[in-house]
């Protein structure tokens, strides 16, 4: 039986920028034993030598020639911000946080 | 007239014995008048409706050349980018966002002259498979308002079954098209990844990812698949290649000859009794039709919803990280000296639903060292297991086939504090996703125990999209006649509408 305590949820969630409260915390460390043990079994195939997929098309790169084309405005990017200033997104202190 | 076609409601138009500005009011007065009941539809849009519809009109009055979709009314998932329009795939984090720019399918359905009635309700973010995780609450099944639709594209299912909109637009990245189609008795397809661009698709998993169409029959279904689909250069894995000649494929409805090949894993422990009779009814039909039925092995498939419940909350864990409060959506704890990382903490503890928390975190935890090979990895093997898996059926039939979902549309809330049984209703939908291949879900029938909608599940290889609807088409010509009409057509009233 696979667990996950509320401390390691706690981590995750702080990893995951998602400020959890108490109660989420323990309520998802009680459900997340069912969920593991059912995920867990992709490790029940011995699965070497297989090759792992991480895209169903075989993906390349793909380029375009380097000209200008239309876009947004400065007004339509700016549209959705929750707060803006001189034609510019607004965010909250992003420098010093760790003094 | 809701009640027709959009194949019929397209020639009536061109006859001229109805207007598109006629069609779109009498879908916005059904909406109206039953929405109330369904909740189909998070955003009505009945003023650009009619004005999108009155443009038709006056084109088609001009004698200018049009498809034959144009001045048909459309249900759009609140998924996709729609300029000027409310868009929030269903979580409260984009309440109130207006995006400022078309996605590409909504680009193509515009210049199509199809009639955007409005969004529809979701799972948040197209996590879940009942509606019920959407942040402004559940849809209700047509065929009985005590149950769920499916998901997450559960309202643009609703609205078609319930004859708000003739057609619909949905996505599917674990079943989210064909899932709630079988549980209303309506056809959906999920195209072959890469067919219908997904620029503007606000993302869950992108490589699981893809929009696909909604109608009441294969036909109109395909007709909309055409509408859709295509290479787009602003979709980097949209493939540059012809679109299958779906429409054609629908209108022949042929399986002579055709080898049909059922999967064992498919079946069985698990579904329904009165799933597995329609099931079995309609491969006798397709028997009795011409065609040759095979039994088929995919073993891996057994390990295909644990492998999907690593990949998509892994991608889904950082494709989410988009949402930091920043430059679109909602922000909160923003008050004097709070920092960038507390504002983006309370942003995203607020706006986020439980389904998404659940699967951010899950996510981040498959992905996280020490754990990524164990899971994250092992979840990748098993996925080029299940692609060998179809290459080897596909060489010993045409297409496969199996029931869309283990069970008829279930209870509202007999789910909902149980996600382990949640995540099962998408059990044979999965592979398909996968694979990246293409899957149609058709009406069937009613389960014999409780009266509801099954659906019948066909997949085809990738960019061979026109084979779900030549077999398709065929098994529902045989079924209708049998029915004495579509499906939906003999579904029981809604209380107080007509």
């Amino acid at each position: 039986m696979s667990s996950l305590s509320r401390d390691e949820v706690a981590k995750l969630a702080a990893l995951a920028r998602i400020e959890m409260s108490e109660a989420e915390l323990v309520s998802l460390s009680s459900q997340f034993g069912s969920i593991l043990d059912a995920v867990a079994r992709v490790q029940e195939l011995n699965l070497e030598g297989v090759k792992a997929t991480s895209h169903p098309q075989p993906l390349e790169n793909i380029f375009r020639e380097d000209v200008v084309q239309p876009s947004l405005t400065p007004d339509q990017a700016l549209s959705g911000a929750p707060a803006q200033e001189d034609q510019r997104f607004r965010v909250p202190q992003i420098l010093g946080e760790a003094e | 007239m809701i009640k027709n076609t959009a194949a019929q409601m397209s020639a009536a138009l061109e006859k001229g014995e109805t207007t598109s500005v006629e069609l779109t009011k009498l879908h916005l007065d059904r909406i109206a008048a039953i929405d109330p009941q369904v909740k189909a539809f998070l955003h009505v849009d009945g003023d650009n409706a009619l004005k999108q519809a009155a443009a038709v009109d006056a084109d088609r009055a001009s004698g200018k050349k049009l498809g034959p979709l144009a001045g048909i009314p459309l249900a759009l998932k609140d998924v996709l980018a729609q300029e000027g329009v409310p868009t929030t795939a269903g979580s409260k984090i984009l309440q109130g966002w207006k995006p400022p720019y078309d996605s590409t399918v909504v680009a193509k359905l515009k210049a199509a002259g199809v009639v955007i009635l409005g969004k529809t309700n979701m799972d948040e973010f197209a996590m879940g498979s009942s509606t019920e995780n959407s942040g402004y609450g559940p849809t209700f099944n047509p065929w009985d308002l005590t149950r769920t639709p499916g998901g997450s594209s559960g309202g643009s299912a609703a609205a078609v079954s319930a004859f708000e909109a003739p057609l619909a637009i949905g996505s599917d990245t674990g079943g989210s098209i064909r899932q709630p189609a079988a549980l209303t008795g309506i056809v959906g397809v999920r195209p072959t990844y890469g067919a219908v661009s997904r620029y503007g698709l606000i993302a869950y998993s992108s490589s699981l990812d893809q929009v696909g169409p909604f109608g009441r029959t294969v036909l109109d279904t395909a007709m909309l698949h055409e509408v859709i689909a295509g290479h787009d250069p602003k979709d980097a894995t949209s493939i540059n290649a012809a679109v299958p000649a779906v429409v054609a494929a629908a209108k022949l409805g042929d399986v002579k000859g055709l080898k049909i090949g059922v999967i064992k894993q498919l079946q069985g422990d698990g579904y329904q009794s009165g799933v597995l009779a329609r099931f079995n009814e309609s491969l006798d039909i397709l028997a009795s039709l011409g065609a040759k039925i095979v039994q088929v092995d995919c073993p891996s498939f057994e390990y295909a919803l644990a492998a999907y419940y690593l990949i998509a909350p892994s991608e889904c864990s950082s494709n989410l990280a988009r949402f930091d409060a920043m430059r679109y959506g909602l922000r909160t704890g923003d008050s004097d000296g709070a920092s960038a990382e507390s504002v983006m903490n309370a942003t995203r503890e607020a706006g986020f639903g439980r389904e998404v928390k659940r699967r951010i975190i899950l996510g981040t935890y498959a992905l996280s060292s020490g754990y990524y090979d164990a899971y994250y990895g092992s979840a990748q093997k098993i996925r080029t297991l299940i692609i060998e898996d179809y290459k080897k059926a596909f060489t010993q039939a045409d297409v496969l086939v199996s029931p869309t979902s283990p069970i008829t549309a279930f209870k509202i809330g007999e789910k909902s504090e149980d996600p382990m049984a949640m995540y099962l209703a998408d059990v044979a939908t999965i592979p398909v996703n996968l694979a990246g291949i293409c899957g149609m879900s058709l009406p069937a029938g009613l389960a014999e125990e409780d009266n509801l909608p099954v659906g019948f599940q066909i997949m085809a290889p990738a960019m061979q999209d026109q084979r779900l609807y030549q077999v398709g088409a065929a098994l529902e010509a045989a079924l209708v006649s049998k029915w004495g009409g579509y499906l939906i057509s003999n579904a029981p009233a809604l209380g107080g509408a007509k």
